[in-house]
């Protein structure tokens, strides 16, 4: 049944070798961009988890990961 | 990390009006108590299917908890029910976070919860009670199937909501993940959920055979990249930066992690299907794209674990840190493993074997248990503004889990590659070594004992954690929501524009990249098959089954015999001398939904017609191990008792027709005359061979569908000649 609508569409086959030089060209194009991306723009993207606000505790009171301490071993 | 008043520094170009707005927490803390929830159920139910592999007769009276229909709903529950409620929880809390941005709508967000808790409770309730689809991952049937669809849409318009209205320019990589996520599950569910409905709760898929198979394996394997790989991923570049409180190793690597591993992903399905009747090159195209995955797999494993440089000596302490190395350290495995099980040489010795079990567990237990334990322990304290009840419990949960994966795994690594070696092994005079399957399956059942041991420590170490977590939530206080403050984004500084930038500032054309990103390794595999006739060569002998039959291979799909048994003899000489000819592509164009299986708990079943008398299965399925003793087959003694309930045949016949299955018109009503003519005869035969049966019992209609299996190609030999050296 889908098989039958496939085939009815003409020179089909031409589409998965445009889909493929698409993405290739896309994959080439975003290698390059990336490559040239400045570095300073990069280390602003590469801490943007921390700067977000995990509570409403302010920040001297909340538990931080290095102030993790079993309170039993206290 | 930033306080909550000030305003953050994200690369705002012009001084522009703070707005202050407050995160939804009451939608992630929903998330986090069902993945508890659900995560238990998921690890109880495997732990019951693994006793049953122990001690077959474990709660084997009650046919809804039998292996064959708990097994599909094990796997659910792990996959769409522990780590999918998980996903929700790390995209619900970070998304909001990193687009600095409340959820684009409240009423979406319940809509989404409610909707995905609904739908796993409805497959709690049909799988168990044998609905299915067969279909690995993929069992619930069509009502379930266009709930999925909406809910997941809610999901995709709630996520790209809150990212067309976020107050940050640059959409964090974890945001990329997100969205290829929704948009790649969305089309593989579509796609491979395509079926026509019989009944409420019954359909067939519209694919058939080898094509049925490969969209399966299509959307299986990609299951496991964009439901159980890529949303963690993407958790991961939030909460390794945040619990290392160090930025990204390299911003850029995960730029091109994210665009390498969507595209070549999405290709590597037929590594599912090697030395199986798929046309060779489309096994070869699956083959290269798995090895070439190592490259973008391995290079996101290397991007987290050097976040943590500087802070390893953090991991000693903080138990946040070491369920994101394991998890990480366990995806490089995996991701290692799962190439070079792809290489056919490999593949051959652990296809259907218990090493795949291991492979698959070691993933979600260790990379999604991970991830789900690692981010639990991190929002639950913030959460709830408290810190967390117990380290030492939580280091208690670590080595619990480690311990148990490392139980489970290694004893079925073992196991696996002890059966394939049995399986393949001659004799000096030419003939198998091990002729009798049950000699290779009695080798390995210590093996699947120790397996229970370390799904028990994986159990006992989860429980603890919620122990743990429920302690840590009742030390505090509840925080529905979090206030944060951002300045309004407004229009892009020249210097900060650029193609790539235009497309992160429109989130639905960057879905649509990835979607052609996508679309284009499943149009490539699957197109061709579906358009050149001469890849699924036809057999003229191969016939429709007959009414009872299609009954009975009902009844096969219901109890779930595929989860144990392949229908799939692979051309090597160990499986044809063992089970006879190998299959051919031919001999699956009926078949709605294909049946090939994955795994040999029992022999393979495609040659199984004609090899024993009707009498042998009738005393096999009642008490298997009075023909195999020493088997691990459950009985089916409902089979028995039950009466076959025909009243849909018509129905099923005119459905397979539309699909394409040439029954003669008009058919449909002579379908259950023939059916109970068949019927009769088989039980008739039994009577005269000295067993006590009936025409009307459910087990006659699975004879008849198990005398059929693979025996069409046999009837004509000189028909099928040209057709069989036409080639797989």
């Amino acid at each position: 049944m889908y098989a039958e609508v496939l085939r009815s569409i003409d020179g089909v086959a031409i589409f998965p070798i445009v889909s493929l030089v698409m993405f290739v060209t896309f994959f080439s194009a975003m290698l390059v961009w990336t490559y040239r991306l400045g570095s300073d723009r990069l280390a602003t993207f590469a801490r943007m988890p921390l700067d977000t606000t995990d509570t409403r505790i302010a920040r001297s009171d909340r538990p931080s990961q290095g102030d993790l301490r079993d309170p039993e071993a206290r | 990390m930033s306080t909550a008043v000030s305003a953050p520094a994200v690369e705002a170009p012009l001084p522009a009006e703070i707005e202050t707005f407050a995160y939804d927490n009451a939608v992630v803390r929903q998330f986090i108590v069902a993945t508890a929830g659900w995560g238990i159920v998921a690890f109880l139910v495997g732990l019951t299917i693994a006793l049953k592999l122990v001690f077959p007769g474990f709660l084997a009276f009650i046919p809804q908890l039998s292996y064959g229909r708990l097994r599909p709903l094990h796997t659910n529950a792990a996959i769409f029910a522990f780590a999918g409620n998980a996903l929700f929880v790390g995209v619900y809390y970070s998304t909001q976070r990193l687009c600095k941005a409340r959820m684009f709508s409240d009423k979406l967000s319940a809509l989404h919860f409610w909707g995905w808790q609904l739908i796993i409770v409805s497959a709690a309730l049909t799988l168990p009670f044998g609905f299915t689809t067969s279909k690995e991952y993929a069992e619930l049937e069509w009502p379930i199937d266009i709930a999925i669809a909406l809910v997941w849409v809610t999901f995709g318009i709630n996520l790209i909501g809150t990212v067309v209205k976020r107050r940050t320019r640059h959409m964090y990589v974890s945001i990329w993940f997100y969205l290829a996520t929704f948009i790649t599950v969305a089309v593989l569910h579509i796609v491979n959920s395509l079926e026509l409905p019989v009944s409420f709760l019954k359909s067939y898929s519209m694919y058939a055979g080898v094509q049925d198979a490969l969209v399966q394996w299509w959307y299986g394997h990609n299951a496991v990249a964009f439901f159980l790989t890529t949303p963690f991923l993407g958790i991961m570049y939030y909460f390794i930066p945040k619990a290392a409180n160090r930025p990204v190793f390299s911003y850029r690597l995960s730029i091109v992690h994210f665009w390498a591993l969507i595209f070549l992903y999405i290709w590597a399905g037929p590594h599912h299907l090697l030395y199986t009747a798929l046309p060779d090159w489309a096994q070869s195209l699956g083959t290269v794209f798995s090895i070439m995955l190592i490259a973008p797999s391995w290079g996101g494993m290397v991007n987290g674990l050097l976040t943590l440089r500087g802070a390893w000596d953090r991991v000693r302490e903080d138990p946040v840190l070491k369920f994101l190395v394991i998890g990480i350290t366990a995806y490089g495995m995996t991701t290692f493993e799962g190439p070079m099980m792809s290489l056919k040489s490999v593949n051959a010795l652990t296809h259907y074997t218990d090493y795949v079990i291991a492979h698959v567990h070691l993933g979600a237990l260790a990379w999604n248990g991970g991830l789900a334990f690692a981010m639990l322990y991190y929002i639950v304290p913030r959460i709830y503004g408290t810190r967390l009840y117990s380290v030492r419990l939580a280091n208690l949960h670590f080595w619990a889990a480690t311990l148990g994966i490392l139980t489970y795994a290694i004893p079925l690594y073992i196991g696996g590659i002890t059966q394939s070696l049995m399986w393949r092994e001659f004799g000096a005079d030419g003939t198998l070594r091990y002729p009798n399957f049950l000699e290779t399956v009695v080798r390995i059942i210590p093996m699947y004992a120790l397996r229970v041991v370390g799904g028990l420590l994986f159990t006992a170490g989860a429980l603890t954690a919620i122990y743990n977590l429920y302690r840590t939530a009742r030390s505090g206080v509840f925080e529905p929501e979090t206030p944060d403050q951002a300045p309004r984004l407004t229009a892009a500084a020249p210097a900060e524009s650029g193609w790539h930038r235009a497309l992160e500032a429109r989130p639905t054309k960057f879905a649509l990249l990835t979607f052609v990103a996508i679309a284009i390794g499943g149009f490539v595999e699957y197109v061709p098959t579906a358009l050149i006739r001469s890849n699924v060569p036809t057999i003229a002998s191969v016939k429709p089954y007959t009414p009872l039959e299609l009954e009975g291979r009902d009844l096969y799909i219901r109890e779930g015999c595929v989860g144990c048994h392949s229908q799939m003899i692979r051309p090597i000489r160990a499986e044809t001398e063992r089970y006879g000819d190998y299959s051919k592509a031919g001999e699956f164009v009926y078949d709605h939904p294909f049946l090939w299986g994955s795994k040999r708990t029992g022999p393979d079943l495609q040659r199984e017609g004609g090899k024993y008398p009707d009498s042998w299965h009738f005393l096999h399925m009642r008490t298997p191990s009075s023909t195999s003793p020493g088997s691990i087959m459950p009985a089916y003694t409902w089979l028995y008792s039950s009466t076959l309930d025909d009243s849909h045949i018509e129905g099923k016949i005119i459905t397979l027709r539309r699909l394409g299955v040439p029954y003669p018109d008009g058919y449909e009503r002579q379908a259950q005359a023939d059916l109970r003519a068949q019927a009769a005869t088989i039980a008739n035969g039994l009577t005269a061979a000295g067993v006590n049966a009936s025409a009307d019992q459910e087990v006659i209609a699975v004879i008849a569908y198990l005398q059929r299996l693979g025996t069409d190609i046999k009837n004509k030999p000189a028909s099928t000649v040209a057709a069989v050296e036409g080639g797989r």
